[in-house]
């Protein structure tokens, strides 16, 4: 029988513990639903689904979009009782993400149908080597509209790269300052300036420089340039500021002056990718409608002079051919479509060429 | 010995620089000036053909009508349309980013992510060409269908319009336009959630919408909301396919489905413009300047929810 | 082509901070001299003050002189860029240009100063450059490839080899093994006792044992607290610094009681 000093030590030690059997670690045995069971499970709502839709009234959105609600539905509640709710949750969710990517894929989809299969109609040759001086109905092309797209576009490029580069060089190699904060915030409010607002500035300089009602290709390469420029300046920004900075001191150690620093070796650096972000700001760029609507107008003959009256560009030309077709209206409508077309063809030409320079470019290890 | 608080002149004020350096240096700063110029140039010209409108006598006006009023409808039409497309497009965005950059197989998941920037550069003529030929006739069914069954909700109450020409339909189609840009600043946002906390929430057995939940949303919410914004933006400024696809009245209703609309400040603008004159340049200028002031403030903010977040530039 | 570097009290600040303090120095040409202490005691901002690189931070300065063969290299008139052509560097992490092949890296100093060169100078030059860094055996067929495809250690000698492609009069080297592994240290370490046959070389390190191994003479820096101006502590033979200290300080780094 413990005394005084045994119960103290006793208790030292600690009464003796009743401890509960441990745990099971491993919880209860959760079951699995088999690989093939979403699939299984998807084909058996688009039965029941159109089953009831055959009696109700057929429509296939209808059928699509309660196939994917009923879907979701059994597959929760399937997956809850075989698997726990945790991991019926993470199915519900996958259902949903997959099926929202499903259905943005499908507008996305149907717009480059449409274009290729209405453009096609008119996608000859008449179509790229006539204008439309003198064609009522059938016939005529978008020649003239090519040629005016491509000029515009030149010209705006050719005001819009050197400024973009230079300022996208001063704010990354010189700039620490309050004008160099400045410049950066107002490129920044300059990448939201509508389209429609940049045709707007373009005919309102001209109004008040040359005269009210002027319109000509050069105003639209004003309004595309100042579209263009922050794009230019953004792209060649990020590039510029990948350059590590260890380069740029290992030049200047070996005695180079700073601006052929920047000329010879940093710029090089990132060429590729400098190259790439202009192609893309052009291929933004010329698919632009408004701007040129209100500061080229349209015309129906060939004019490849930007300074002198309005011209034809690709855009506003597939455009005016929808929204005021002459009788009949077929033919209008036709060569509005294969307007668009080609249009979007040189625009994913154009992306398509960015990304092969940035692959050709990219530093060489081998 | 002295410290640290001896602040001696310097020697010389600046070193010695090169001819090439300076003009070099000077290029590159006059460009960045000319493009404050150009955007000073921009708010001034807009404000200068404007003016005319603003201060004319409401008798000299076209349609003889107020220029508050003439413009009112219009900037609502413009929210209108924006704020369907904004509603849309983002829950849209985020899945399909999510899906992109957490769900696809990674040999597929780069080229869904050149497809999705691939329709991002589809011009927005050919959007309205789409909207009106294709999306409005598809439509018809649906908005019958709303208008039958949720006709009570003031948004879809009737006449239904037979075209699908239709303020949901537009906004529908802006919606399509400016889910590529969101996609595209979500993509990048998951894509940079760091793979420390995803690994850290996946070693704890987490499912995989779980780590989603724990690791990459709560990291990519301000950018997510700088995307919407960025759309929002877009959205805002769209004319052609509005211009082409809403059918218009004027008047000014939540009526989604009927085919009196108020139009869009931007689709007005290229609507009226070809055949405008006089007065009636200026006060479609004047409509453009409110344009610009709305679409400058929702830019603005979502620039300055992402400089919030401190971003890594790779430069050292 | 080498020549001797005096420094007299030179103080080195960043704006209105002073980082490095009041440093008498003397070096000989033809040696090899390593700068040695704890971090932050400002052994690479006085090498970088050798040929101007710490003016590529703004605000930086300095007060007092350094003269290169009795030339004030911070003389009123003296252009930075003039002096970067004759005091040559080799950084921390190797870094050859990504856009440029190995034989281009090697002239890219005397490209870039538009010096006209016919081709079979060029030739020499780059010949020349790679056997002074010990890399010609191993590029000598693969002049054309980009100079990035090399190892670590191949491309700090092909750094090597453009620093002293342009002739400089002094070689600075800021830690130019700490980025390597212990064989291509052994390489460049093995270089330097050849290549002080030819040039001045000054060289911060942050291994002891290496400065022991490599240099002639040894400078110690210390810094008493952080904000406070590194200072140059005591600069001797390199078997004095290491064996006979005449500082307290001295003695207590080499022998690893801080640092």
């Amino acid at each position: 029988m413990p005394t005084g000093t045994e119960h103290n030590e006793t208790d030292i030690l600690g009464p003796e513990l009743d401890l509960p059997a441990t745990p099971d670690l491993v919880p209860r045995a959760q079951g699995k639903l088999p690989r093939w069971a979403p699939w299984a499970i998807l084909a058996a709502s688009a039965v029941v689904v159109g089953g009831i839709l055959a009696t109700v009234g057929f429509s296939i959105g209808l059928w699509v979009v309660l196939t994917v609600v009923l879907f979701a539905l059994a597959t929760y509640t399937t997956s809850r009782v075989v698997e726990g709710p945790r991991k019926a949750t993470d199915r519900l969710v996958t259902v949903v993400v997959g099926s929202a990517f499903a259905i943005a894929m499908i507008p996305l989809i149907s717009v480059l149908w449409t274009v290729v299969s209405n453009g096609v109609a008119r996608f000859d040759a008449a179509f790229f080597t006539n204008s439309m001086r003198g064609v009522v109905g059938e016939g005529g092309g978008a020649y003239h509209a090519i040629l005016g797209t491509l000029i515009i576009t030149g010209l705006a490029a050719l005001m819009s790269i050197p400024i973009g580069m230079l300022t996208a060089v001063y704010l990354v190699e010189y700039g620490k300052g309050r004008l160099s904060r400045a410049i950066t915030f107002f490129v920044d409010v300059m990448t939201g300036i509508p389209s429609i607002v940049a045709g707007l500035f373009a005919y309102a300089l001209f109004a008040l420089v040359v005269g009210p009602g002027v319109r000509m290709g050069f105003a639209g390469a004003v309004a595309l340039t100042v579209l263009m420029i922050p794009i230019v300046v953004r792209s060649t920004e990020e590039m510029l500021k990948i350059v590590p900075n260890e380069l740029r001191e290992a030049s200047y150690a070996l005695g180079v002056p700073k601006w052929k620093t920047i000329l010879k070796i940093v710029i090089p650096t990132t060429a590729g990718g400098i190259a790439t972000g202009i192609t893309l700001a052009i291929a933004r760029v010329i698919g632009e409608t408004a701007p040129l609507l209100i500061a080229v107008g349209i015309t129906t003959g060939v004019n490849l002079n930007p300074f002198d009256d309005r011209m034809a560009t690709l855009p506003v030309f597939a455009y005016y051919s929808y929204v005021s077709p002459g009788i009949p209206r077929e033919p209008f409508l036709d060569r509005a479509w294969t307007a668009a077309l080609v249009l979007m063809v040189i625009v994913m030409l154009l992306n398509i060429i960015a990304r092969i320079i940035s692959r050709a470019f990219a530093p060489k290890t081998r | 010995m002295t410290t640290t608080e001896v602040t001696p002149e310097p020697r010389t004020a600046k070193p010695v620089t090169q001819l090439g350096d300076r003009i070099f240096a000077g290029s590159a700063k006059g460009a960045g000036i000319l493009i404050l110029i150009v955007l000073a140039g921009v708010a001034a010209f807009l404000l200068t053909e404007a003016f005319p409108a603003i201060v004319a006598p409401t008798e000299d006006l076209p349609g003889e009508q107020n220029l508050l009023l003439y413009i009112w409808p219009l900037l609502f039409g413009t929210l209108l349309s924006a704020v369907i497309a904004l509603f849309v497009a983002t829950p849209l965005a985020v899945c399909v980013a999510l899906f992109i950059s957490h769900y696809a197989p990674r040999r597929i998941a780069q080229g869904l992510g050149y497809l999705v920037d691939l329709l991002a550069a589809v011009p927005s003529i050919v959007y309205g060409l789409w909207g009106v030929g294709v999306l409005a006739p598809a439509s018809v069914g649906l908005m019958t269908w709303l208008n039958t069954y949720l006709g009570w909700i003031p948004l879809f109450a009737g006449p239904v319009s037979a075209t699908g020409r239709t303020m949901l339909v537009t906004g529908l189609v802006l919606a399509v336009m400016i889910l590529p840009i969101i996609t595209a600043v979500a993509r990048e946002v998951f894509l940079q959630a760091p793979r420390l906390h995803e690994e850290a929430a996946l070693a704890l057995g987490a499912t995989r919408w779980e780590m989603i939940k724990m690791a990459v949303l709560p990291f990519g919410r301000s950018g997510l909301i700088s995307g919407a914004m960025l759309g929002l933006g877009r959205a805002l400024g769209e004319t052609m396919a509005v211009a082409i696809v809403l059918s218009v009245s004027g008047v000014v209703t939540f009526n989604l489905v009927s085919s009196g609309n108020p139009s869009s400040i931007a689709a007005n603008i290229a609507l009226q413009f070809p055949e405008a004159s006089g007065l009636g340049v200026n006060v479609l200028i004047a409509s453009g300047l409110v344009l610009f002031v709305v679409t400058l403030a929702v830019n603005m903010l979502a620039r300055y929810i992402v400089n919030r977040r401190s971003e890594f530039s790779g430069a050292n | 082509m080498s020549k001797n570097i005096e420094a007299k009290d030179l103080n080195i600040y960043y704006g209105s901070f002073r980082a490095v303090e009041g440093v008498d120095m003397s070096i000989k040409e033809k040696t090899v001299t390593a700068l040695i202490g704890p971090s932050g005691c400002g052994k690479s901002t006085f090498l970088r003050s050798i040929n101007r690189m710490h003016e590529v931070i703004a605000g930086a300065y300095v007060e007092g002189s350094l003269e290169l063969d009795g030339q004030d290299l911070y003389g009123p008139g003296m252009d930075p860029v003039l002096v970067r052509r004759k005091i040559g560097m080799v950084f921390q992490r190797p870094n050859p240009f990504p856009t440029m092949s190995i034989y281009d890296n090697v002239i890219a100093g005397m490209r870039l100063n538009n010096k006209k060169a016919k081709k079979a100078e060029l030739d020499d030059t780059v010949e020349r450059s790679l056997r002074g860094a010990n890399l010609w055996n191993e590029v000598k067929d693969r002049l054309d490839k980009p100079g990035s495809g090399l190892s670590g250690g191949q491309q700090q000698r092909l750094c090597i080899a453009r620093a002293i492609a342009v002739q400089p009069d002094v070689l600075l080297m800021d830690e130019p093994c700490s980025a390597l592994d212990p064989i291509s240290t052994l390489a460049i370490e093995d270089l330097i006792n050849e290549l002080k046959n030819d040039y001045t070389i000054v060289i911060v390190t942050h291994n002891m044992q290496q400065a022991a191994r490599v240099s002639d003479f040894t400078g110690f820096f210390n810094i008493e607290g952080t904000g406070k101006p590194g200072k140059l502590v005591e600069m001797d033979e390199t078997k004095t610094i290491f064996s006979q200290p005449t500082q307290k300080a001295t003695e207590d780094y080499v022998s690893g009681r801080f640092g």
